[in-house]
């Protein structure tokens, strides 16, 4: 067997085959489901219905989206200029510190807001700047660096929250202070559980269109990304464009830690985020690392989650099944594009 | 020639092949017939259709209409396999081997299958393949390693392994020394003399009147002509391809103006078997075309990285207009109005998925196609589409992705773009030119070096990085000769022979010189 590539690949192959993805990646829920069994089809609809079946369960979904929106964006910028970052978690972790940092007291109306957004953009940037410098400097991989300082984050929070941050009225609960009233992200309608920080996310993603399509970073961070060598021979500064990416591509997971404490929970606890930086990761390769697709695909994956979420509770099939479910969407997704570039031909 | 050719057996059929990219015609309705150990020339100007054509015949593209067959059988379309299984072998125009295996693993690459380890007869028969055809390469080097020539080799080697009966080469010699060029040519001797056909692809119409026994000229895409070798010249050939007269220009003598840009004895760190420069001290004057001859890998490429802005010197001093210069980058060079053609258009002149206007602005976009931050999309299409018309840049249109280009509309579009004039709008002060009609047709190479001849009138110094020792004598006001880092003097238009050239080239003057 052999790949053959394909010049101009047909729009049939070209829709057809993430549509024959999507609908595989149903097929192998329905078998897990069996295995784990319960009724396939009841499986999949409870998931639908979970995710979408009512006012609340949309705003849900929507909810659990906004973070995936903005560490979806984050590695999407990144990996445009082949900047693998793999720390979308830990900058994630550094915009929540922040949150809380200015937004227990320290700050007051009106600007708490905005400042302590800034400063979380600011922190995520920081925190992607030291791999990004050791790469243009030294040579550094920064799939390790980046790797590697999640778990150092995740560290340094816990000594956090166990330490000066600790809330005094937690009753032992490792989580910090809560912010005060006017550090909280209001809601976009009363009564409503949805949060601005959705709102947020999606001029987010808006502006990230924008500067890779019109501006003079966009072109640059696309050249760099395509061919170095040639952004170099042109007169790029090819390590100010990688460092300018990494400073969006933090500043962007950062975010979506800020907008989860000063938006949803509160305060700043160890389990603040089931992983959504790596999340992100599947969250802009489904969009093949399109700005406005980041925003389907972000949606798409928090209703697998919070669909399974009700499912597993109604059908008694664990939640692990959203896991699965995502991975071999993404599986599937990729070997679908590989598909629309190239056929296999036997021989 | 041998007698009774025509009678040979057909080995190969094109009939009426049609191909079409959108609204343009690639292919269109061309047949071409091929004898038992014939060697036929495929020529035309770029974006004739003759790559394509032979993608058709390999199996890469399936054709919109028409017939391939080989040896009496149809081949069936967009089958690379079929191709290779009935004898058709292909050496493409970019190589297509794996730098980090062996010599011995990328010929083998593909005829095993994907589990199988062993080597079975594969080292003797392309040790005996090698012996037969003269085409000496280690089996057991790295391709990374080698240099253009053994690549070409193994290339060649890997469809003779594959029991090719039809060889087709698409600008072999685009990118070979005159030295490796004969070799080559020794090669094809010796494969049409086993009873091979050759389809062989050149804009060098000395190689084709060399080496070929027929001439298929294409011209958008329909054939235009047919001659045999022996009954026809170069100065004919080239009317058929560009449908009219055509002369080279030649540089008439000027007088220089001021130095522009002088190298203080510069110096270099070699790289790996590249040699680096060794007190190199030269001056490009306003006004005069600098020609730089000498074989390949003798330094050319170190001097073009620092004067293009990608090196500093270990020592010695650039000085632009007097001035001795402190930082020196690409865009600093750029800024100071030199325009570079590169050498390797595919890896550093352009972005191979970028469209034409993304790449015509790839070094003015900051200047000239945006305000504060904001790219001025509609301007940079104007300005791709002003290269595309001037420089006669065949393409469906702007926003073809560069990489679909034929290679020689590729280089006109990089020399468009350095042309007009970089990060100021004002036309280049210095140009650097190097290898500027790699790939080219006669009718290009004429535009092209009456562009650099016309940017010297305009008071331009231009450096001329060639190893066409007529090219270089045609156009340069001085000349000076590289090897191993070392350059010579220069010589003045006219007091240099081709002979003395050669000794200077070989080291063998540098040797006298020191001496004395
Ligand atoms: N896949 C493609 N899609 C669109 N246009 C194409 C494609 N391949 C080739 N072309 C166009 O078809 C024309 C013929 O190209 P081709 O590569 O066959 O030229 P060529 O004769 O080999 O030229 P050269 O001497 O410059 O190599 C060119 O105008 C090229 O831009
Ligand atoms: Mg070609």
């Amino acid at each position: 067997m052999r790949l053959e590539p394909i010049a101009n690949p047909s729009p049939v192959r070209r829709l057809g085959l993430p549509v024959l993805a999507l609908v595989a990646t149903l097929g192998v829920a329905m078998l897990l489901a069996l295995v784990a069994g319960a009724n396939p089809f009841a499986v999949l609809g409870q998931i639908a219905t979970g995710a979408l079946g009512s006012r609340l369960a949309v705003l849900e979904t929507l909810n659990r989206a906004t973070p995936l929106i903005f560490t979806g964006l984050a590695v999407a910028v990144a990996f445009r200029a082949k900047l693998w970052n793999i720390g979308a978690e830990a900058q994630l972790y550094a915009g929540a510190i922040m949150a809380v940092v200015l937004g227990t007291g320290a700050l007051g109306s009106p600007w708490v807001l905005p400042v302590s957004a800034l400063a979380a953009m600011l922190g995520g940037a920081a925190l992607l700047l030291g791999p990004v410098l050791l790469k243009t400097r030294l040579g550094v991989d920064e799939v390790v660096t980046t790797l590697l300082l999640n778990f150092i984050m995740l560290l340094f929070v816990s000594y956090l929250l166990e330490g000066p941050m600790k809330d005094p009225g937690g009753m032992g609960w490792p989580k910090s202070t809560p912010l005060i009233p006017e550090a909280r992200l209001p809601r976009i309608v009363d009564g409503l559980r949805l949060h601005w920080g959705f709102a947020l996310a999606i001029l987010a993603a808006v502006v990230v269109w924008v500067i890779q399509t019109r501006t003079t970073l966009g072109f640059e961070i696309r050249a760099v990304g395509q061919n170095p060598e040639a952004a170099r021979f042109a007169g790029m500064p090819v390590n100010v464009v990688l460092v300018k990416t990494a400073l969006l591509s933090g500043g962007l997971a950062a975010l979506a830690g800020w907008s989860e404490v000063a938006g949803l929970k509160g305060h700043l606890s160890s389990d603040l985020s089931p992983g959504f930086g790596y999340t992100g990761i599947i969250v802009a390769m489904l969009a093949l690392l399109h700005p406005l697709g980041v925003v389907v695909t972000a949606i798409f994956v928090a209703g697998i989650f919070v669909g399974s979420d009700a499912m597993s509770r109604a059908a008694g099939v664990p939640t692990y099944i959203a896991d699965m479910l995502l991975a071999t969407a993404l599986l599937f997704m990729v070997l679908a594009i590989l598909l629309t570039k190239v056929r296999v031909v036997r021989g | 020639m041998t007698p009774g050719r025509t009678e040979a057996e057909v080995v190969l059929r094109l009939d009426g092949i049609t191909k079409r990219f959108g609204a343009l015609t690639a292919n269109d309705a061309v047949s071409l017939t091929l004898r038992r150990g014939e060697v036929v020339a495929l020529l035309g100007e770029n974006g004739a259709g003759k790559t394509t054509l032979m993608n058709i015949l390999f199996g890469h593209y399936v054709a919109d209409a028409g017939e391939v067959e080989v040896f009496g059988q149809p081949l069936p379309p967009g089958n690379p396999r079929a191709a290779l299984a009935s004898g058709v072998g292909m050496v493409h125009q970019h190589f297509t081997l794996a730098g980090n295996l062996t010599v011995l693993d990328n010929i083998r690459l593909g005829t095993e299958g994907l589990w199988s380890r062993s080597y079975g007869g594969a080292r003797e028969k392309v040790e005996r393949l090698s012996r037969d055809f003269g085409l000496a390469v280690h089996p057991d080097a790295k391709v990374g390693r080698l240099s253009v020539g053994e690549r070409q080799r193994v290339e060649i080697l890997k469809a003779l392994y594959r029991d090719a009966r039809v060889l087709i080469l698409d600008e072999p010699t685009a990118v070979l020394t005159p030295q490796e060029s004969e070799a080559l040519f020794a090669t094809l001797r010796k494969a049409t003399a086993l009873g091979l056909s050759v389809i062989f692809i050149s804009h060098k119409l000395h190689e084709v009147m060399a080496i070929a026994d027929r001439c298929v000229v294409l011209r958008h895409g329909r054939v235009v002509g047919e001659v045999d070798t022996h009954a026809t010249d170069k100065g004919a050939l080239a009317a058929l391809m560009v449908g009219g007269e055509l002369s080279l220009p030649r540089a008439e003598a000027r007088e220089p103006g001021a130095v522009l840009l002088r190298l203080e004895g510069v110096s270099t760190p070699g790289r790996g078997a590249a040699p680096g420069l060794q007190a190199v001290t030269l001056e490009l004057r306003a006004g005069q075309i600098t020609g730089l001859a000498g074989v390949s890998g003798n330094g050319q490429a170190a001097l073009a990285e620092i004067v293009g802005g990608l090196a500093l010197p270990a020592s010695g001093r650039i000085l632009v207009k007097d001035t001795p210069v402190t930082r020196w980058t690409p865009g600093e060079a750029l800024a100071r109005g030199v325009a570079r053609i590169p050498e390797d258009r595919h890896h550093q002149g352009s972005i191979a998925d970028f469209d034409l206007t993304e790449n015509a602005v790839l070094e003015a976009y900051r200047t000239r196609f945006s305000q504060r931050g904001w790219m001025n999309w509609r301007a940079a299409r104007g300005f791709a589409e002003e290269i595309i018309s001037r420089y006669d840049v065949r393409c469906p249109g702007p926003s073809t992705r560069i990489r679909l280009l034929s290679g020689g509309n590729m280089q006109k579009l990089i020399l468009g773009r350095a042309m007009a004039g970089g990060p100021k709008a004002v036309g280049p002060t210095i140009i650097l030119a190097n290898q500027p009609v790699r790939g080219l047709d006669v009718g290009a190479i004429a535009y092209v070096q009456g562009q650099l001849i016309a940017a010297r009138d305009r008071g331009a110094a231009v450096l001329l990085i060639s190893e066409d020792l007529d090219e270089i004598m045609g156009l340069s006001d001085v000349i000076h000769v590289m090897s191993e880092g070392r350059l010579s003097p220069a010589f003045a238009r006219g007091t240099m022979a081709a002979r003395d050239l050669g000794l200077w080239m070989a080291g063998q003057k540098f040797e006298d010189a020191h001496a004395a």
